[in-house]
């Protein structure tokens, strides 16, 4: 792998540094660009949240006929009783269109939000799947989860509930006011002035809260980190009795999250009682005020009593879904920006394809940079891999490779030794176009491999990594993922080839076995087995190993290695090892140092040389 | 073993929530005191409609009676102004001080639950320190640490739920429901019935919906976990060019996903629906009768108005009753998971004796060994060993043949089943375990330094252990050298997992940790894997010269590493297979003899020129071969 700066994973400081979005008002008008497929259901729930925010408030103004009708009840009972029936009626039919189109607005929302989340992820994962590799190699998987996990569910609840809530409250709030203004303007000016206290509250505590709420993450990312690395350590913690440090160690970080802790949680608790008093302090001013004298009559002070708690709750909701809504569109930003990553471009115009005789061939396009002439030429697929004064750089400094020329064909097994951040991996990401070189070219059966289409030229290129990366599914599965469209037979071939047909099919269920994402029930032999499997199904013109052996005991190696060599055999091979054994019988063994192939020849002739590949091989030089 | 493990299962099943009250412990205060304010706020809540009702009905319309009249003088009833403003100010101030108390009961919850989740949190990863390796891997350690944070965190919202609203809504609901009663005895029937119907909606739903949205948060979790998976095989997705394939996974299981939660929160667009419909169906049902008493005469209009105030308080309780409900039974799968680890015995334990270690002599009799307990899946079977204080001896074997399990019986990680495992002379369930792990070192296979210095990593060996002595151990190791090469020396700051090391230099950095304990025995499971020859020959020269009387035992996959011990032990199938001198084991063990080949197909006949020189020097070629 690569060295390459390495994104560190720390939530404490992506939750520090990411608060808020830079700019909410474009971030927000993307996202809802993603309600374009769903615009009708979407349209038609702001209708119906309109409907049943003006329905609720119209109620609550029904109580202002309705009390004064019964204030007439001294002087016209009959006629006052008729009419309060009939009023009564009127409330509760508005009652029952609330209740309907709330059902209905929620529903439509949870469809359209569930439908907006949806594309999102599927929008995300795609464009994560066209990302180069290096993007991979410089994010922690951990950095690239959070975007599924975090930053996907805080807009989850943006969509879901934040957003109806908003919407909800402002109509409400403009409706709540307007009768309001039409009820007392003078009681009015006291909800003016309520409002900006409730205001200015939330917004105080708000702040308070935010900064009690870092210091709390930051607490919680540390004992977090620190109950993780003691677990993972356990058996060093009991091999040096180191028990009651760990646990002195861990009393700081809990109490230090403890204090901080509380005071987040105070303050975050506090707002119910806040939010809840303050509009029963102005209930119970208004109520004085309006008895003594601002209103004239009661049914307009019980009315617009009624606004009161009504105007509070909106108030404070809106102030509290706004840090929501900040929180979501910040997460939502890093989705965008994850998606605006330029992805790995493909441009080749080279094709696999077959000719007349269904032999595999490369389609080369004989046309001008215009592109007029449609004739293809065909050159058939051997496997001849060319390195012409290659030079690479990841990061446009330091250069990993240096002039690094080498050819192999057909039958060929090439060696790459070196220590580790010589660039022999680099070689391999060169050769499938993980990177691109800056200077030099590699050829295959003598098209730059840049001309050629990255998944055909991908498609020939077979890879067995030193970690095996297994999928959750069967055996079958994960040797079928080398081929889609492989028959059960192939697959079978495939394993005996890799020697791994005789423990399959002693597993319980043989090709059926699941294999669960840790491999816990299968040995790393038996994996690596499984991987060459399935790189032997794909039948590749090409094959390389990096490290595929590694983690094996020589034992159970020379049991891979049968596999191994059925799987070469008329194939062109790359071999990237550690282990000097494992290279022994190649073609050529290039040595790397820095970036440079110091040595290349056979194992007899590099031992004859006594140069760094004797040094190595008699130990005398470590490969680190 | 069997019989033990399902009585843990079976009491951590039937120890809920309860079992973790004690760790309220000195946070006890503040857990009653919660329930008091909020109880203190909430009567001055519901004593507000009651002031609202007589201001109106007093003030407003100069009404004969209402509810609160005998509570004040006739003159004062006289006297408007008056009156309005003293209830006017009543009224304030019961806001003023439902307010305070709100305040307090907020602050007090915090306390009293960030404290009991604080003792918590201290009291399972202490338990889980105790653990032995045994109960580790029963429980796996992603899933422990999943335990001591996000488990511990979801009962911690509990708590403060529970002290804060489990009190809140049924006191709302019964002191509204009393007040109600008081106004108006008759229009109080109507929350007998919209009560339970509200409630049995409310509980039926949450039936209904816990397996849906157990569904959800299921495929939520896969579709997670196989993103995690693309995400770590990003190369191999890429290298068989099947990110077209992995997109159609990926929208298969983010479709899936949608449905499942359209399907479980449908349920819940229902819930604020039903909600309102109760009660405004009250509200309307209470202003018809209501009305009806007002035009009769037997109601005020103060009243009517402060019985919708008390019909939103008691609707509204009980639906926060059922959120409590709900959350409990979200919340009980983190307590029994809590549980599960405070009732797991450790299944080996101090026996505080005060016993010292001899000698480094082990001896193995008979044991058998099986990580399950069962003697039908031994790892080990009848190992019978004696090596004498000073020893090195050198153990070879395949992978899972049991070579690291057979070390880790010496310091005790694991006990074996049957037999017995000697230390100096005496059974090493002797030895206090601290006693037995001091002078027993083991550098692990998997191996770990932690954040901090090299030399705070260090000071694992000893704490107290002089800037001389960790010089020292670092010489032996070979490790002296490298740390003095990096800016800080000693002082260089390892992040997590020890990432500024190479895989080497980590393992030299471990095995001078292990040499700081001063150990009687010294065990090294596969420990200079990384470590090339040289080095590797320069250790074991060192330990030969610098600690003859340590016990030394090395598990290695090169032959090189261990062909110069006084006997290797050769492991096969969970048995010793062989035990001998190199030049006898080449001779009878075809294990030994297969394993060394394997390694040395064709040994270079020249390779004097070898420097270092600690060994005789004819040997050198033989030794020199190969590079892990």
């Amino acid at each position: 792998m690569p060295k390459m700066p390495v994104g560190r994973g720390n939530p404490a400081a992506r939750f520090a540094g990411n608060g808020r979005p830079a700019n909410p008002f474009k971030t927000m008008s993307r996202l809802l660009k993603y309600y374009g497929k769903c615009r009708w259901m979407f349209t038609v729930a702001v209708i119906m949240i309109a409907i049943y925010s003006l329905a609720t408030i119209a109620a609550s103004y029904m109580m202002k006929p309705l009390v004064a009708v019964l204030e007439e009840a001294s002087i016209t009972p009959d006629a006052a009783q008729a009419k309060y029936l009939a009023l009564l009626i009127g409330m509760a039919g508005l009652y029952v269109l609330s209740v309907l189109t709330n059902y209905c607005l929620n529903y439509l929302m949870l469809k359209c939000s569930a439908t907006v989340l949806c594309d999102l992820r599927k929008d995300m994962f795609d464009k994560m799947q066209n990302l180069p590799i290096s993007y991979f190699d410089t994010h922690t998987h951990g950095e690239l989860m959070s975007y599924y996990t975090n930053d996907i569910d805080a807009i989850r609840e943006l969509l879901h509930q934040s957003i109806t809530q908003l919407i909800i409250s402002c109509i409400s709030l403009v409706g709540i006011v307007a009768m309001m203004l039409i009820l007392s303007v003078s009681l009015f000016a006291i909800v003016v002035v309520m409002g900006f206290v409730v205001f200015f509250t939330v917004k105080f505590i708000g702040k308070k809260s935010g900064k009690n709420f870092a210091r709390q993450q930051k607490a919680v990312a540390s004992v977090n980190g620190y109950i993780e690395e003691m677990m993972a350590g356990q058996k060093v913690v009991k091999a040096f009795n180191h028990e009651e440090e760990s646990m002195k160690a861990f009393d700081v970080l809990n109490i230090e999250f403890c204090s901080a802790a509380t005071k987040a949680n105070t303050y975050a608790n506090i707002m119910g009682p806040i939010m809840n008093n303050l509009s029963h302090i102005f209930y119970s001013i208004t109520t004085t005020l309006g008895v003594l004298g601002l209103v004239t009559s009661g049914s307009v002070l019980i009315a617009f009593l009624q606004y009161i708690r009504q105007f509070a709750e909106r108030i404070s909701q809106i102030s509290q879904q706004f840090n929501f809504v900040l929180l979501a569109l910040a997460g939502a930003e890093r989705v965008f920006k994850l998606m605006d990553v330029p992805p790995e471009i493909d441009d080749g115009d080279v094709t696999l394809g077959l000719n007349a005789h269904g032999e595999k061939v490369w389609r080369v396009p004989n046309g001008t940079e215009s592109g007029a002439n449609n004739s293809v030429t065909e050159i058939p697929l051997a496997g001849m891999v060319e390195l012409h004064d290659v030079t690479f750089s990841y990061d446009g400094k330091v250069n990993v490779l240096n002039d690094v020329s080498l050819y192999a064909k057909r039958g060929q097994k090439i060696a790459f030794v070196g220590s580790t951040g010589a660039g022999k991996t680099t070689i391999t990401n060169l050769i499938n176009r993980f990177y691109d070189v800056n200077e030099g070219e590699i050829t295959y059966d003598g098209i730059d491999v840049r001309r050629i289409k990255k998944r055909d030229l991908r498609e020939t290129l077979g890879m067995v990594l030193q970690d095996t990366h297994l999928f959750t599914g069967t055996v079958m599965e994960n040797i079928r993922y080398g081929k889609l469209n492989a028959t059960d037979e192939e697959c079978i071939r495939a394993a005996k080839i890799a020697n791994a047909h005789y423990f399959i099919s002693h597993l319980p269920k043989g090709y059926n076995t699941m294999l669960t994402s840790d491999g816990a029930n299968l040995s790393q032999g038996q994996r690596q087995l499984i991987a060459i499997a399935r790189a032997a199904v794909t039948n590749p013109e090409v094959l390389i190993l990096d490290e595929a052996t590694s983690s094996i005991d020589t034992r159970t190696e020379l049991l891979i290695e049968r596999g191994m060599d059925s799987l070469m055999e008329g194939r062109t091979v790359f071999v990237i090892a550690h282990r000097l054994s494992t290279v022994r019988n190649s073609n050529a063994i290039m040595v790397l140092e820095k970036g440079r192939i110091i040595e290349r020849g056979d194992h007899e002739e590099l031992l004859r040389r006594k140069g760094r590949y004797y040094e190595l091989y008699t130990g005398m030089f470590e490969l680190s | 073993m069997k019989t033990k493990k399902t009585s843990t299962e079976k009491s951590a099943k039937n120890s809920g929530f309860r079992s973790l009250l004690p760790c309220a412990k000195g946070y006890w205060l503040p857990s009653f005191l919660t329930p008091i304010f909020i109880v203190l706020e909430v009567t001055m809540e519901v004593f507000i409609p009651l002031l609202m009702a007589a201001i109106v009905d007093g003030g407003l319309y100069g009404s004969p009676d209402f509810t609160l009249r005998k509570y004040f003088s006739a003159e004062l009833i006289a006297d408007k102004t008056r009156f309005v403003i003293i209830l006017g100010g009543i009224m304030v101030l019961a806001a003023m001080l439902s307010l305070a108390f709100g305040m307090l009961a907020a602050r007090t919850a915090a306390v009293a639950s960030m404290g009991f989740a604080k003792n918590l949190r201290r009291k399972v990863f202490e338990k889980i320190l105790s653990f032995s390796f045994k109960n580790t891997d029963r429980f796996s350690t992603p899933s422990l640490v999943m335990r001591t944070t996000a488990d511990i965190n979801n009962v911690q919202n509990l708590y403060q739920q529970m002290i804060r609203i489990f009190v809140r809504a049924p006191v709302m609901m019964v002191l509204a429901a009393v007040m109600a009663l008081r106004v108006n005895a008759e229009l109080s029937v109507i929350f007998l019935v919209a009560l339970p119907i509200m409630f049995c909606a409310l509980i039926s739903m949450g039936m209904i919906g816990k397996p849906r949205f157990r569904v959800m948060l299921k495929k939520y979790d896969k579709m997670n976990a196989s993103v995690q998976e693309n995400l770590v095989a990003a190369r191999v997705v890429k290298s068989f060019a099947r990110e077209d394939y992995e997109k159609k996974k990926f929208a298969a299981s983010a479709d899936d996903l949608k449905k499942a939660q359209i399907y479980a929160q449908k349920l819940f667009s229902l819930l604020p629906a039903i909600q309102m419909g109760i009660m405004w169906t009250c509200a309307v049902i209470l202003m018809l009768m209501g009305g009806n008493q007002v035009f009769a005469g037997t109601l005020t209009k103060g009243e009517l108005v402060s019985m919708l105030t008390y019909t939103n308080q008691v609707v509204g309780s009980v639906s926060m009753v059922a959120m409590i409900i709900m959350m409990l039974t979200m919340t009980r799968e983190s307590v029994t998971r809590i549980n599960e680890v405070l009732d797991e015995v450790p299944d080996i334990t101090d026996n505080g004796s005060t016993l010292k270690v001899e000698n480094g002599e082990i001896e193995f009799r008979h044991v058998d060994f099986s990580y399950s307990g069962k003697s039908d899946n031994l790892t080990l079977s009848d190992i019978n060993l004696h090596i004498r204080a000073g020893e090195t001896i050198g153990v070879v074997g395949g992978t899972g043949d049991g070579k690291s399990t057979l070390m880790q019986l010496i310091p005790r990680f694991y006990d074996a089943l049957s037999g017995e495992v000697l230390v100096g002379g005496r059974n090493v369930k002797d030895y206090s375990l601290y006693e037995l792990r001091e002078s027993v070192s083991m550098v692990l296979q998997k191996n770990m330094l932690f954040s901090g210095t090299i030399r705070d990593n260090l000071r694992w060996g000893n704490k107290d252990a002089t800037d001389e002595q960790i010089e020292h151990a670092c010489r032996l190791a070979c490790a002296h050298d490298f740390i003095m090469s990096f800016p800080n020396g000693y002082d260089t700051d390892l992040g997590q997992g020890g990432v500024n090391v190479s895989g080497g230099q980590k393992q030299r950095l471990c095995i001078a940790r292990a040499l700081l304990k001063n150990p009687k025995i010294l065990i090294l499971d596969d420990s200079t894997s990384a470590v090339d020859s040289r080095t590797d020959e320069s250790i074991r020269a060192a330990f030969r010269e610098s600690l003859p009387g340590t016990t030394k035992l090395i598990i290695a996959q090169r032959i090189a590493s261990i062909m110069y011990s006084d006997r290797i032990i050769v492991m096969d199938k969970g048995r010793i297979s062989d035990v001998g001198t190199h030049d006898e084991l080449m001779q009878r063990s075809e294990i030994y003899r297969e394993v060394y080949l394997s390694q040395n197909k064709e040994l270079p006949q020249e390779g004097g020129t070898v420097s270092g020189g600690n060994s005789s020097s004819d040997t050198k070629g033989k030794e020199a071969v190969t590079n892990a």
